[in-house]
């Protein structure tokens, strides 16, 4: 069972990991347009811009 | 003289050498307006963003400084087919994104917290009942202290806060017993955990606080999107003034920029944006969104004019004052502070679930403590099962009972049009049995419309309409509207205070006053009908037609009223306008009850007379005059069209030309208020089946715990009915 004395700090480290995420994206910015958010991850590319006509 | 638009005051410099501006873009519904918008505005050179908040219904903009002009993007967006203009955040709005911020930030640290502990208490639940080692359980209690009693200080902090303030104003709110049952259950905990013993609540006080601050976060929410969605429709009225800045150089101006002592040009057709007085010039003045009064006034050299009256024939020149000058202002700003004195006095529904609840738990705790000791327990049990008491019985479903029936509410009223300013306005609208409406620009719709097009020839009326488009007299841009009239005659003169006139095909046209039109003689027929509706004249060589222009009722005002009765909800009229007007309306929509030429004094003392007879009153209202009313009333509601002040006093605001959202309001309240009350009933019959459990000294964490998120998820699965709120209204 000493094993335990590895595994569950690091478990918690993982759940912090999370945690330190989260509070990064909220400071980034990333909710406040979840509606927007939502349509992005879907939304078609940019068509490449056409070059002017030389041919 | 030269007009440019200035948009100066909007824009700020972001970073180095480059500008910024948000604008409130109107109509953006989709992934495709989105990205129509942002392709749109990122073809024009310089632009370095151009990134639309779908939420919000706002596009941010930055450039390159000094390459572009602001109004630029504002016709580029025209072209695409969104109005838009730009937004100033203001200071309210501001602190409520800080808030739920904050709030957002609290519940991740508490749910991290929650789920990490119960990852360390689900071990020693099983390991109680099989083969752990009492080390290892010290261990894993120890670890749990460790996670929760950080994150509890901090995510704790909107809870206590709130708790110390009610505390030192000497009242309790819901938050004294959760900061009371948080603290001492996880210094129980810490006590326990010490002793060595089995048993520690440290998943159950954070798991506590991640479901309250669930409701906290979704009420903050609710609040935050409707000060967005107020800021932008204020933002998109687009409200300008004229401001000379030079002696024959003119700037149109937004509002916000405008300041005492500057010189506006108000011309004909106008709103006046500003309160001030004329210095020069000479006009008549439209004061129904002030008075009520639907007749005009004359404006002369040193009369007050005030935001929200609409200049009718003349140009004037204004000097703009500050607000505290004006008479009429100052006694509404005074009869508006008595009557909000009045409102604070109501108590919200959580709030008197509160004050008595806190003592009957405070009060079990004891008596448990004193019961077991009595019995001839030691003291250290006794208090432990107390405190068992108190974790057991902390509001958890009470907290959520009402921010989710809210929230849910508030989302289903936003699509019917009708913006909630406060949060508990729910409660109080769902209580109302008795409705105010005021008649100019409630009942009626604020702008002029020509009742009579069917009794003109097509085409004259159609000539009519082109004719008045020359005119910037509110009169002739209701026919224009009607008319549906495009291209302008060309070579049109107007005749200041008398009307258009222009030849065309060696025929003099005119339209405009009766007399001007050498129609006095038609006039008296019509006129006498609708006391309402003022009559211009259109002729064509010796053919000659009478207009009757007036504010139309709103198109389902009768419905509305009906399904009022319908509902067992009186019906009154209380109107500033003329007598004549307001029996014409109150006849057209079966109202029996109305007053007219009222005073903004006398409308509070009706409201105070029906509040004795036990009436609770919701006053529907648009004017400045209405701004003390809608204070004084039990609940308020204004369109979007209505004086900023009354937009700020009232609790409701619809949008739109029908008035179908009020009864919409009504139905969803009612709806909403049955679920609160159901959510609080659920919640007490929780405790009422967990208190004898807990008294009896049996229960663990591990019921603690299901028993808590078992009755939250309950609630707040019962909070999503008020979503099907009916759709068919009248």
């Amino acid at each position: 069972m000493e094993i335990l004395v590895i595994l569950v700090p690091l478990a918690l480290m993982l759940g912090l990991a999370g945690l330190a995420g989260f509070l990064w994206s909220l400071r980034s910015g990333q909710y406040d347009d979840l509606d927007g958010a939502a349509w992005r991850a879907i939304a078609d590319d940019e068509p490449p811009q056409e070059a002017p006509a030389k041919r | 003289m030269q007009v440019t638009r200035d948009f100066s005051h909007y824009v700020r410099t972001a970073g180095e050498g480059v500008q910024h501006i948000d604008l409130a873009v109107e109509g953006v519904h989709c992934a495709g307006c989105m990205a129509k918008i942002e392709r749109g505005l990122s073809a024009i050179p310089d632009v370095t963003l151009a990134r639309v908040n779908l939420t919000d219904r706002r596009v941010a903009l930055e450039w390159k400084q000094g390459t572009l002009d602001p109004s630029r993007f504002i016709d580029r967006l025209a072209e695409l087919g969104y109005k838009a203009y730009p937004y100033e955040t203001e200071s309210a709005e501001a602190t409520e994104v800080a808030e739920s911020r904050f709030l957002l930030r609290c519940l991740g640290v508490a749910a991290f917290a929650t789920m990490n502990v119960m990852m360390l208490s689900i071990p020693v639940w099983s390991g109680n009942v099989s083969d752990m080692l009492p080390e290892q359980r010290d261990f894993f209690h120890w670890l749990s202290a460790l996670i929760a009693l950080p994150a509890a200080a901090y995510a704790g902090q909107p809870f206590f806060r709130s708790a110390w303030r009610a505390l030192s104003n000497k009242t309790t709110n819901m938050d004294v017993p959760i900061s009371i049952g948080v603290c001492l259950a996880l210094g129980m905990s810490v006590v326990e955990t010490i002793h060595h013993a089995e048993h520690a609540y440290f998943d159950a006080a954070i798991m506590l606080l991640t479901f309250l601050l669930v409701g906290r976060f979704l009420d903050q929410n609710m609040r935050r999107r409707t000060r967005a969605v107020a800021g932008n429709l204020a933002a998109l009225k687009a409200e300008t003034a004229a401001k000379f800045v030079g002696p024959d150089e003119i700037s149109q101006v937004p509002v916000a920029a405008i300041h005492p002592g500057d010189i506006v040009l108000l011309r004909p057709g106008e709103r006046c944006a500003i309160d001030g007085t004329v210095i020069e010039g000479r006009s008549e003045i439209d004061q129904s969104l002030i008075t009520g009064e639907t007749l005009y006034v004359t404006a002369e050299q040193g009369t007050p004019v005030y935001a929200g009256s609409m200049n009718i024939s003349g140009t004037l020149r204004v000097r703009v004052s500050a607000a505290s000058e004006a008479t009429l202002l100052a006694e509404i700003t005074r009869l508006l502070d008595n009557a909000l004195q009045g409102r604070s006095r109501y108590m919200r529904l959580a709030d008197s679930a509160s004050r008595l609840y806190a003592p009957v738990v405070h009060a079990t705790a004891l008596f448990t403590i004193l019961g077991w000791i009595i019995a001839g327990a030691g003291w250290h049990d006794a208090i432990v099962t107390g405190v068992a008491v108190l974790i057991i019985t902390c509001p958890c479903a009470l907290g959520l009972a009402i921010p989710t029936v809210q929230t849910v509410a508030s989302g289903a009223m936003f699509k019917s049009g009708v913006l909630l300013n406060s949060g508990d306005a729910i409660e109080r609208l769902a209580e109302s049995d008795y409705v105010i409406f005021d008649k100019t620009g409630t009942l009626t719709l604020p702008h002029l419309e020509v009742t009579n097009a069917a009794d003109i020839p097509a085409d004259m009326f159609d000539l009519a309409g082109r004719l008045a488009l020359s005119s910037h007299h509110p009169v002739a841009a209701a026919v224009a509207q009607a008319a549906v009239a495009k291209s302008p005659i060309v070579g049109a003169i107007e005749e200041t205070g008398q009307g258009v006139r222009a030849t065309v095909d060696d025929v003099e046209i005119r339209l405009g006053r009766p007399s001007f039109c050498g129609a006095d003689a038609l006039v008296g027929d019509g006129a006498d009908l609708d006391p309402e509706a003022s009559s211009a004249a259109f002729s064509k060589g010796s053919e000659k037609f009478i207009l009757s222009v007036r504010q139309g009722l709103r198109p389902d005002a009768q419905a509305v009223i009906a399904a009022l009765k319908a509902r067992n909800i009186g019906v009154e009229i209380l109107s500033g306008d003329r007598e004549p007007a307001v029996r014409a309306a109150a006849h057209a929509l079966g109202v029996p009850e109305w007053r007219a030429g009222v005073t903004p004094a006398d409308k509070i003392a009706r409201i105070e007379e029906l509040k004795r007879r036990g009436a609770k009153v919701l006053m529907v209202g648009d004017g400045m005059n209405d701004a003390p009313s809608l204070a004084a009333a039990h609940v308020s509601m204004s369109p979007i069209s209505a004086a900023h002040l009354s937009q700020a006093t009232a609790d409701l605001i619809f949008l739109g030309r029908p008035l179908a959202p009020v009864v919409a309001a009504i139905d969803s309240a009612r709806k909403a208020l049955h679920l609160m009350r159901q959510n609080l009933r659920l919640a007490i019959a929780y405790n009422v089946l967990a208190v004898p459990i807990a008294i009896s000294g049996v229960v663990t964490p591990l019921i603690a715990a299901a028993a808590m998120s078992g009755s939250s998820i309950l609630v707040m699965l019962n909070s999503l009915r008020a979503r099907s709120a009916s759709r068919e209204i009248v």
